[in-house]
């Protein structure tokens, strides 16, 4: 219980005010499939046992969770705390003064030195002080496979991409859906980026994500994962229309479908139906061509309480403080089927896949840096659009999409 | 069909004309009833048979346990309390909601057609401009103007928000209508004396019940279906039922349970549709009865 | 300029106005405020947070040029049309059909008006189901034998208007039938007295005599239709979310997208501000034809 008593001394520090007592925090957050449901969960207990009362104030969707807390924090009615994802949003909101500083908790406990890569806290920052918690390290760099689906059909499981485009034939004429997509254009705007990676590299990926080159972004390398989205297109199904990303994960799991792109949060659907890594799915880091992984990831804020009451910010101090704590991280990150955000954790529980995960993390060499560190919300957005629309219209030519593309880049901020 | 009497009920059923017509009408009626057959059907089957069976076979194996579970147990994040909990927020805010606006309303249209003073008309025509302003460019202005009224986040802002909504809608139903009654009524009150008040109350309020209903119907959905106002001006506290109904729909736990979905669904539309059924009859009722329109 | 119309002109009409107080109250402050909000801040900057950061047309700039706006645009001008026409006609129509002393009646009407009560969210997961060929319908004749059956409009990105147009005339048309049908209870029964008596057919007496007494009906269901249209932004999220691609984009999404999911203010000012704008051109002429030439009675 480390967080626990830092976190009281973090209140004396404060201002030597009394000594935390049960505090009600409303956390507002947008896990509600069953893998991040049972992820929640863990935070939940953890903080109930401090002696607070965590109230779980889940909306289904981000689309429709954001402007609640968004409109909520700048309306005047802040929640305890939220997830919220890092980036221009929760920096304006920060900005304003809105949320509450963590940086004594931080420093106290140390995040600097245990929280890995840096990066992640340093989207936390604003002007030297720390505005949130990063909770765990997410990648869309995955392909999840339905070991089944291949060998029932006598296939061999594919390794990598290739293998991949060249079983998919097989498994159509089985009547398995090859490739399960969901319709939602950030699905699509992540398997752009999955693309990127294995069939650029990382050099690729760094050239347009990192160095914004636009050369890189009108070059062969990135006219091929044009075509690649293009070879996806012919591999889904016609219902994708408006499906969701668990409905597309459960495609693979119940063995409608072969294989999904889909960041590591997929596998908390595996787990929550019971299934094991390696024996009923496989998983491919950065499609098997390039193991490395990116690095989002989800992180909570702390709005700042309406009168600044001073038990709820002890409340919210300490419930940063545990987020990040070690057991906390464990039992979490494998529910959630993410990677912790610190090093120093025995994860020994963790099934092939994450310690795959963890294993390309010990390189940094293997770190790309996430979407959103990348990118604005509204880049981001724009490049949906253009994924989306690309991935869905057959008769658009790719040099046009291409020409787009990097017209996207270069007005990007 | 053209030379069909307007009179009684028709003696002859075989009337050709009279085929076509129900023809028509029962064609219509399964397009509109296709949708809640398969809602129903649905809500009634176990998994098993969804999975396997087509959307349009009766279930084989009737089962209440997607709508206890719908209504009780569903999960939304880390509480599986069901629809139960928001069906009494919603009621809360309902039932201030729907009479405040229709009273502030109804006086607006009334005010509107026999009072008219100068500029009446602009307020009216801003009024009927501000119902195709898209509820999403307001959001944030309107978070502004409740915070500074003190009332985000609680009862009475949602209240207030919906008043505003359905202001203009509800002003032109009224404005209309009181239009359309006979302006002698007006006069000869007047020469007996009676007051804006008095005028209002004492006779066009009881000579207006069907527009009134009309004006419920119109209020009960709008405001029972709410689900942007609901979970922005709300507060945690007061979610209305769309807000789960959101959650259940769109938060599959493993596989998209669609009987359940289908269940919690029914549910959630309970209330406007009850309204329907009962006040169905009245609406027209009252229209046949209130000749004086027209 | 009202004044002329009632009838006690030297009456101050006191109590009206503060019986008003709460409309004048919402048209300036709410709409007519919010509006002037939209139209200034649509000229900034402004990311997650409105900010007084000026950029002149750099927003509309961006927003003309933009595939996904045009595409909303095009698509709310298709969906509008078609389903103002098809609300309004097949609204009458079955009113028409209802008005004829018909058995049922009671059990039509609620047939028709039940999708009315239903909240966008219901419509759009109940149609996404029926309209999904994998799992809806054409599955649904595809086992029954018929393989060839084929009914994929959401599928399409030419065709998922319609599945769009399906759904929300489902759930439209029931209010207009109630509205229709209340208006023409409203006609006095001398009326078709008088039609049958001079030999005028059935058609020619709903066309030109009851329909144009029925105009502040009718004005009624059009201001219905149209804000519901300009709206349109619910059944889109629970049926396609826009897509496939950005097929079936509307421009009240692209508004919520760009404020609240991209964080970009600025440019979903600029693009209420167009709509606004749009919205203002349609009804001046309406405002002036109602308002402008007489005054009723």
């Amino acid at each position: 219980m480390i967080g626990f008593r830092a976190a009281l001394a973090a209140t004396t520090m404060l201002g030597g005010l009394s000594v935390a007592s049960a505090t009600d925090l409303e956390v507002t957050h947008w896990w509600t499939s069953g893998g991040e449901a049972a992820a929640v969960a863990v935070f939940a207990d953890a903080f109930n046992k401090t002696g607070h009362n965590w109230v779980d104030g889940a909306i289904a969707g981000g689309g429709n969770a954001r402007p609640i807390i968004i409109s909520r924090i700048s309306g005047g009615d802040p929640m305890g705390a939220t997830q919220l994802n890092t980036g221009r949003d929760a920096e304006e909101l920060v900005k304003a003064g809105l949320m509450t500083d963590l940086t004594e908790i931080a420093e106290r406990d140390g995040w600097a030195d245990f929280i890995r890569p840096a990066k992640l806290l340093d989207s936390c920052r604003y002007e030297g002080r720390i505005y949130c918690v990063p909770v765990n390290i997410h990648s869309f760099q995955w392909m999840w496979l339905n070991r089944g689906v291949f060998e029932d059909n006598g296939l061999e499981i594919p390794k990598n991409w290739n293998e991949f485009v060249a079983a998919a034939p097989a498994l159509r004429e089985k009547g398995v859906i090859p490739l399960a997509v969901g319709g939602e254009a950030w699905q699509i705007n992540g398997m752009a980026g999955v693309f990127q990676v294995a069939l650029g590299g990382v050099e690729l990926f760094r050239k347009i994500n990192v160095d914004r080159d636009l050369e890189a972004a009108a070059g062969p390398q990135m006219t091929q994962v044009f075509e690649a989205i293009g070879t996806a297109r012919g591999m889904v199904d016609d219902g994708f229309v408006g499906r969701a990303w668990n409905d597309a994960a459960n495609m693979v799991i119940t063995g409608k479908a072969g294989a999904q792109i889909m960041g590591d949060w997929a596998q908390g659907e595996f787990s929550v139906a019971g299934q094991k890594a390696g024996e009923d799915y496989d998983c491919l880091p950065g499609l098997g061509v390039y193991p490395v992984l990116d690095t989002g990831g989800d992180a909570f804020y702390f709005p700042k309480p309406a009168d600044d009451n001073p038990e709820v910010v002890a409340a919210q101090l300490e419930m940063a403080s545990l987020l990040v704590s070690k057991e906390v991280q464990v039992d979490f990150n494998l529910k959630k089927g993410s990677l912790p955000i610190r090093g120093d954790i025995d994860l020994s529980a963790a099934n092939d896949c994450m310690q795959k995960g963890i294993k390309i993390l010990e390189n940094p060499d293997n770190i790309l840096p996430g979407g959103e560190q990348s990118w604005s919300s509204d880049t981001t957005g724009q490049m949906e659009d253009l994924w989306v629309e690309f991935f869905n219209d057959p008769d658009m030519p790719v040099e046009e999409a291409q020409a787009r593309y990097v017209e996207i880049i270069e007005n990007a901020d | 069909m053209t030379n069909e009497p307007f009179g009684p009920r028709p003696r002859r059923m075989l009337d050709p004309g009279r085929i076509i017509l129900y023809s028509v009408l029962i064609v219509a009626a399964i397009y509109y009833l296709l949708p809640l057959y398969i809602m129903v059907m649905t809500s009634m089957k176990g998994m098993p048979e969804i999975r396997l069976g087509n959307i349009f076979s009766p279930p084989v194996e009737v089962t209440f346990e997607p709508w206890v579970k719908a209504w009780d147990t569903a999960c939304t994040g880390l509480y599986c309390e069901g629809l139960k909990v928001g069906f009494w927020n919603s009621m809360q805010i309902l039932i201030p909601s729907v009479i405040i606006s229709i009273v502030i309303a109804s006086v607006n249209g009334y005010a509107l057609s026999f009072w008219r003073f100068r500029g009446s008309e602009v307020f009216f025509t801003i009024l009927i401009f501000g119902s195709f302003i898209p509820y999403q460019v307001m959001l944030y202005p309107l978070v502004i103007i409740t915070r500074e009224l003190g009332i985000f986040g609680s009862l009475t802002g949602i209240i207030f928000i919906h008043t505003i909504f359905g202001m203009p809608i509800l002003t032109l139903l009224f404005r209309n209508y009181f239009a359309s009654l006979p302006m002698e009524l007006f006069k000869a009150a007047r020469v007996d004396g009676a007051g804006f008040w008095g005028i209002f109350l004492k006779i066009l309020v009881p000579m207006s019940p069907p527009i009134f209903v009309v004006a419920i119907i119109l209020q009960v959905t709008g405001i029972w279906n709410d689900f942007l106002f609901g979970v922005i001006f709300a507060g945690t506290k007061n979610f209305p039922m769309t807000v789960q109904l959101n959650n259940i729909v769109n938060s599959t736990q493993g596989v998209k349970e669609y009987n359940v979905n289908m269940a919690a669904t029914i549910l959630t539309g309970a209330v406007p549709l009850l309204i329907y059924f009962i006040s169905g009859k009245l609406f027209v009722r009252g229209i046949a009865a209130g000749a004086v329109k027209g | 300029m009202a004044d002329d119309a009632k009838p006690n002109p030297y009456f101050k009409n006191l109590n009206a106005k503060v019986a008003a107080m709460p409309m004048i109250f919402t048209t300036l402050v709410v709409f007519v405020g919010c509006s002037l909000w939209t139209v200034i801040y649509s000229f900034s900057a402004s990311r997650s947070l409105p900010v007084n950061e000026f950029v002149g047309f750099a927003q509309y700039d961006r927003l003309f040029n933009t595939s996904r706006w045009n595409k909303s645009v095009e698509n709310i001008a298709i969906y509008g049309v078609v389903s103002l026409c098809f609300s309004l006609v097949v609204g009458f129509v079955l009113a028409a059909l209802m008005d004829q002393k018909i058995r049922f009646e009671n059990t039509f009407r609620t047939i028709y008006l039940y999708p009315f009560a239903l909240s966008f969210i219901v419509t759009g997961l109940v149609w996404q189901w029926i309209l999904n060929p994998t799992l809806g319908l054409q599955k649904a004749v595809r086992d029954m034998g018929w393989e060839s059956f084929s009914f994929d409009l959401i599928s399409h990105r030419d065709t998922v208007i319609y599945a769009l147009l399906i759904a929300g005339i489902w759930q439209g048309t029931g209010f207009v039938m109630a509205l229709m049908l209340a208006g023409l209870r409203g006609v006095d029964d001398d009326i078709w007295k008088a039609a049958r008596v001079d030999g005028i057919p059935k058609w020619k007496t709903y066309l030109f005599v009851v329909i144009p007494m029925m105009r502040g009906v009718f004005v009624t269901t059009l201001v219905i239709i149209a804000s519901g249209i300009v709206r349109l932004y619910d059944l889109v999220v629970a049926l396609t979310k826009g897509g496939p691609g950005i097929a079936s984009e509307v421009p009240a999404k692209y508004v919520y997208d760009f404020m609240f999911e991209r964080g970009n203010v600025g440019q979903a000012l600029a693009a209420s501000t167009v709509m606004l704008t749009t919205v203002l051109i349609i009804l001046i002429p309406w405002v002036y034809l109602e308002y402008g030439q007489k005054k009723r009675v």
